[in-house]
């Protein structure tokens, strides 16, 4: 696995880790309101052990839709719930465990893949294939990752 | 027999191995990428491509284009955004042209009665049936790192293979997560596919994922793939050695 995929896996359950143990806290301050969020996602943190927001905060009340952030084998999407002017529900809209290739890749980080070292070899061939890529759609593809990444 | 000509910049190559294979087979396809290049060469201001980036609308398109842009949302879809031949509002699908060029050569040669060949363009390759002794077709990968070297060798029969990566004209490829800094995730991605078409969207499109690329493939059916990094170091996807001549 590489760095940034580790980022990445590491900034979304922070995310969600951060989420719950919010919502589970603001559910002990309002005790009447009940919180939706798969148990899955806690990972035996306990909310005790999470530093809590300033207990002024208040919210506009309504809900609210977040905005699908990639967790790499499928997207995260939550909808918030304020009443009261407090986050009273967590409702998760997409998580990659609805996927089936997902639930193998939160088992096991990443498949396993065979590696080598390249080595020269000499051999008759046909005919070769290499990189020869030049085109601008190739560039511009790849612009529209960066736009996605970003 | 076997004839290779410069088109587009790129070195077109033929082979046919059926007995009595026609001087004219080998020049209607080499016709055949010439009148697609006409079409959608960005560089040429009278390719229609050209024009409607210069804007002509919709309604004059021809009907192969707007098969090909239908063709390039498709791809766009199955790749998760990967694919997209739309910048500042140009549009450049020649990402994609050239592998479905590449299998229209090739089912050209078909429709001649030709069995056994193969149609090279710039190391992305259609191979119909096998060689000589009904062996198959051996197809090397270069190495990216020393063009002079030949790192695999592949035995395909009736499939495509083509290969992502920055070795031979040395482009700048970014890294998705950092626009500041050049990519030093992959230097080269070659994808063993169904056909051509498929072999090269899937393998342009991969090679823009970086290290998820191969993982993008090893999930994809029908599919090998042998993904280099700077260092030198391959990834393969679990079905690839067999492939591979040992």
């Amino acid at each position: 696995m590489n760095t940034s995929t580790m980022k990445k896996l590491g900034l979304s359950a922070f995310v969600i880790l951060t989420f719950v143990a919010y919502s589970l806290t603001q559910r002990q301050d309002s005790k009447n309101t009940a919180v939706v969020a798969p148990t899955t996602t806690t990972q035996g943190t306990s909310p005790s052990s999470s530093s809590t927001p300033s207990s002024g905060t208040t919210y506009k009340d309504g809900s609210y839709t977040g905005t699908a952030a990639d967790a790499y084998y499928g997207y995260i999407q939550v909808k918030a719930i304020i009443s009261g002017g407090k986050l009273t529900d967590v409702i998760f809209l997409q998580y990659p465990n609805d996927r089936e290739n997902s639930v193998s890749i939160n088992q096991q980080a990443m498949p396993y893949l065979k590696q080598e070292a390249i080595q020269a070899q000499s051999a008759h061939v046909n005919t070769i294939s290499g990189a020869s890529d030049t085109s601008q759609a190739f560039v511009q593809s790849l612009t529209s990752a960066l736009n996605q990444a970003a | 027999m076997k004839q290779t000509r410069d088109i587009m910049g790129m070195p077109v190559t033929v082979e046919i191995n059926d007995a009595h294979a026609k001087p004219a087979a080998f020049q209607a396809v080499f016709d055949y990428f010439s009148r697609v290049d006409q079409r959608y060469s960005t560089y040429k201001p009278s390719s229609e491509i050209s024009q409607i980036n210069a804007g002509l609308p919709r309604a004059k398109w021809s009907q192969e284009m707007k098969q090909i842009m239908k063709l390039c949302q498709q791809t766009k879809h199955d790749t998760n955004g990967y694919f997209d031949i739309e910048h500042n509002g140009q549009l450049d699908p020649s990402g994609l042209v050239k592998g479905w060029a590449i299998q229209n050569a090739a089912d050209l040669l078909a429709d001649k009665g030709y069995k056994h060949y193969y149609v090279d363009v710039a190391g992305d390759v259609q191979v119909s049936r096998s060689n000589t002794g009904n062996k198959p077709w051996r197809i090397g990968i270069r190495n990216p790192l020393n063009r002079d070297e030949i790192i695999k060798v592949l035995n395909v029969r009736s499939q495509g293979v083509a290969t992502s990566g920055t070795a031979i004209r040395g482009n700048h490829i970014y890294n998705p997560l950092s626009r500041a800094e050049p990519a030093k995730e992959l230097i080269s991605l070659t994808v063993i596919g169904p056909d051509i078409y498929n072999a090269d969207r899937f393998a342009t499109a991969a090679f823009a994922m970086g290290t998820r690329g191969i993982h993008f493939l090893e999930k994809l059916k029908g599919y090998e793939a042998y993904a280099i990094d700077p260092a030198g170091i391959a990834t393969m996807t679990t079905g690839f050695e067999s492939y591979v001549t040992s």
